[in-house]
């Protein structure tokens, strides 16, 4: 905390006044003022489209701002033009993809600087070797120099990623989504990294969506909405709730919405001793008509693997899994979706839609079937009408069904995907993680399209990261841990540490 | 990630292609020594290695080309033309100078190189489209041209540098065979491509782009210089092998090389690079062409048709992408994502 007081005192490292960017008609960013210290940890926080990631090209040099707009590093005007400005000026990107070159080894991807110099000297390994070790030992960081970056965990390549802007004499870092594929303990020591480096004066810009993170590692944070920064706060000043209403405008309920008894016990599906060898084992447990079912653990607990089984992805070695009252064997999607049974991938951007094609299209992919005629010619008037009224059902926001779908927001998108599976008229929907990533407001969105599947008697399995989520959302929740369900939980009678002290244990 | 493994310290020498392809030699050797103990002789290896010196050399631009993560078939055609041109040139004016003949073809080849680097970078098609088109386009302007003419009747000085040898031995029977100046020029180059790729910046470059494109770009690599390096370092060598060709044979025909792009990918592929980009080496081209070396040779030996080596080459690309291709699934499985289809 002494840091902060001593910020008084501190001359700034990068202050921006009046920055403004247009884009033909479009406002992406409004006179906005900032400001970031030596040895600062500076939150940015908003939703899709706020104006952040407008802000972030603006400091890295991707597009300059309008004019009138003033930027200073060290108290010394500069125009920042294109990225190498920012580089020069110890301005770096830690991306969200990480951009490492995966096949190269450590030491190199964190020297990769030294590849740009203007003489073309040869390159001596063992002096490689050394100075990279010297970056790593030097901030206790202790990753094999030799090891081929595609060899590392996410998290260490992050690491890795970070020390090579470090190894380039950054002064600022900004990170994008650095957590978004961190297990909890991994994202504490990335955060134990942050405060190695703050206090070697180095300042970093925190971008997430998770707000808890986001409040925890920040000194100050920035708070921007439609293009216009609503404040920057310290951060005693604020708490999650407080911040999801500066980012939305909106207060966000997040009241424990279903205290309600299911009223008919019907079971929908029951598994009975499901095992497969290194990802789960002996898993048992029942499903019920209109339940909405958390299942929460750690990544890497088997909950993705055991989804993938009941979709028919990924045939178990052993058990049974009874559907509608009947033993099945699911061994393929096809029979899954034959079933009833949809599942919702945890990376919608991949695997879940086709970018580049319409949302009209994506939205019939499932239910093709449905809508051809004879000769097996698709109907086009069937299939426009099918896509304008789940538009219209789920309200997702697109100009028309004949845009990409790569053109809505993520919260959209994901409606999307959502839409694609109720169209088959599914019984049971399984939904990976399906507010990864996505900001607060596509969130409470996206709880909502969930309750309201349940209401038509839909089954659900909810995977989620999230205790507070599935507190708020499910009837029911499950714990997995290596592979084993540890736990059952109902939420009107638990307490949210309860829960976290059952996955952290 | 369930069960995070501890990294395994180095590339242990068992994981590596060179290592697998130097078992299957020695294997293949010795099962082709029982059938026909003539293969085991200084004077097949060195008649082998001479007569596969052009392959050998147009892999190693082709293993340049793959790492940097596109891919070029258009090297014959630029071979043939650059040959081609220094045959009219060298027989016209009738020069009688080794050197002169030897340094044409490689700024021809560099030149069309040139053009299939800038159509790649500029129109982001994919490289085996641009290259396929640039194939026909150069060969059906040199037949064009050319008419299809022969071009023999070299200069003395052409016709005795071919018979050139670094040392000669006599066999039992008498006769004189010897270590050819080609094989000496491609294990040169083989070792000049190793340096490049290993202790050259560009060529550390050539490795990172083939790896991942946009992090190359965002870390500032100009991505154009690069592009328009490989296909032009493919196309010097495939002036170079041109060269190699046409004095091995004493004789130019412009419908000679094209057709057989597929050797020499095969011979890359085989040699651990990666039709996706980002890995492979020189000692492993070196090693892919000397595979496909011994199985043809072994081909003779046991006097299989012609055809037999066409049907063999396509079914060692297939073997060879597959297993590349399949690493790079078990390697994303290691790494704990579940791919869906």
């Amino acid at each position: 905390m002494s840091s902060k007081t001593e910020q008084v005192q501190k001359k700034p490292y990068l202050v921006l006044k009046n920055v403004s960017k247009r884009y033909g008609g479009v406002v992406a960013l409004e006179g906005v003022d900032f400001t970031i210290f030596p040895g600062e940890v500076h939150g940015l926080v908003g939703e899709n489209g706020s104006g952040k990631s407008t802000l972030v090209k603006i400091i890295t040099g991707v597009v300059r701002p309008e004019k009138g707009a003033e930027v200073e590093v060290n108290g010394q005007k500069v125009e920042i033009n294109n990225p190498f400005d920012a580089f020069r000026l110890g301005i770096h990107v830690v991306h969200q993809d990480l951009s490492l070159f995966p096949n190269l080894s450590v030491a190199e991807n964190i020297l990769s600087h030294r590849y740009l110099e203007k003489t073309q000297k040869l390159i001596n390994w063992r002096d490689l070797k050394a100075e990279a070790t010297r970056v790593m030992d030097k901030l206790g960081v202790g990753i094999d120099p030799e090891t081929e970056v595609n060899r590392l965990s996410v998290a260490d390549q992050q690491l890795v990623a970070i020390l090579r802007a470090i190894a380039s004499e950054a002064r600022l870092i900004i990170l994008d989504e650095p957590t978004s594929s961190l297990t909890r303990r991994e994202v504490n020591r990335l955060f134990a990294f942050i405060h190695e480096l703050k206090a070697r004066n180095i300042s970093f810009l925190f971008i997430s969506h998770r707000l808890d993170e986001v409040l925890e590692i920040s000194d100050r944070v920035t708070v921007f909405r439609d293009g216009k920064k609503i404040g920057t706060f310290q951060q005693e000043e604020l708490d999650k709730k407080r911040l999801s209403f500066l980012m939305t405008g909106k207060e966000i309920s997040s009241r424990p919405s279903s205290v309600r008894a299911l009223s008919k016990k019907e079971e929908i599906m029951r598994v009975e001793n499901l095992t497969k060898k290194g990802h789960y084992e002996k898993v048992s447990f029942s499903l019920y008509q209109g339940e909405i079912l958390g299942l929460i653990g750690p990544r890497g607990s088997g909950r993705t693997e055991l989804a993938l089984t009941i979709f028919g992805l990924n045939p178990p070695d052993e058990g049974k899994i009874y559907f509608e009252g009947r033993p099945q064997i699911i061994n393929s999607n096809q029979v899954a979706i034959n079933l009833g049974i949809g599942y919702v991938p945890e990376n919608r951007l991949i695997q879940g839609l086709v970018l580049d094609h319409s949302v009209e299209d994506n939205l019939v992919i499932t239910v093709l079937r449905q809508i051809i005629k004879g000769m097996g010619l698709v109907d086009l008037q069937k299939k426009r009408a099918a896509a304008e009224k789940a538009v219209r059902e789920f309200n997702i926001k697109t100009e028309s069904v004949e845009v990409p779908v790569k053109t809505l927001s993520g919260g959209n998108q994901q409606k999307v995907v959502l839409a694609k599976w109720i169209l088959t008229s599914p019984r049971l929907l399984i939904l990976d993680t399906p507010t990864h990533g996505v900001d607060v407001a596509a969130k409470e969105s996206i709880y909502q399209s969930i309750r309201e599947l349940s209401q038509r008697n839909l089954s659900l399995i909810f995977i989620s990261d999230e205790e507070t989520e599935v507190l708020n959302n499910c009837d029911r929740i499950l714990v997995m841990k290596n592979g084993q369900i540890v736990g059952e939980f109902f939420p009107w009678e638990t307490r949210e540490e309860e829960l976290r002290k059952t996955i952290l244990q | 990630m369930i069960g995070r493994e501890a990294y395994l310290v180095n590339k242990k020498i068992f994981q590596q292609t060179e290592f697998y392809l130097g078992i299957i030699i020695v294997a293949l050797s010795f099962f082709l020594t029982l059938i026909n103990p003539k293969f085991l002789t200084l004077e097949n290896w060195f008649d082998m290695l001479r007569s596969n010196t052009f392959l050998g050399i147009l892999a190693l631009g082709e293993l340049v080309v793959l790492i940097s993560g596109g891919i070029d078939v258009s090297f014959t055609a630029t071979a043939t033309i650059a040959q081609y041109i220094m045959g009219l040139i060298i027989t016209t004016y009738y020069i009688d100078n080794v050197l002169v003949a030897f340094l044409i073809p490689i700024p021809i080849g560099i030149a069309l190189g040139a053009i299939n680097g800038a159509l790649v970078y500029y129109t982001k098609v994919h490289p085996v489209i641009i290259t396929i088109s640039t194939l026909n386009a150069f060969f059906g302007f040199l037949m064009f041209f050319s008419g299809g003419k022969w071009i023999y009747n070299f200069p003395p000085s052409f016709r005795s540098f071919s018979r050139l040898q670094v040392f000669s031995l006599v066999n039992a029977r008498g006769v004189e065979y010897g270590f050819s100046i080609f094989i000496l020029l491609w294990i040169i180059l083989a070792i000049f491509t190793w340096m490049i790729l290993k202790y050259f910046p560009v060529g550390r470059k050539i490795y990172a782009v083939g790896g991942n494109l946009e992090a190359a770009r965002r870390a500032g690599f100009n991505i154009f210089r690069l592009q328009l390096f490989v296909y032009c370092f493919m196309g010097a060598l495939a002036g170079l092998a041109s060269f190699v060709n046409a004095s091995l044979n004493q004789m130019i025909q412009p419908n000679s090389l094209v057709g057989g792009e597929l050797d020499i990918l095969a011979a890359a592929i085989l040699g651990g690079a990666s039709v996706f980009g980002g890995s492979g080496s020189a000692g492993g081209a070196f090693l892919g062409v000397l595979l496909i070396a011994i199985i043809k040779n072994g081909l003779i030996l046991m006097r299989a048709s012609a055809y037999w080596h066409e049907v063999i080459m396509g079914a060692i690309i297939v073997a060879a992408a597959g297993i590349s291709a399949y690493q790079q699934k078990a390697k994303a499985k290691r790494e704990g994502e579940i791919l869906v289809p």
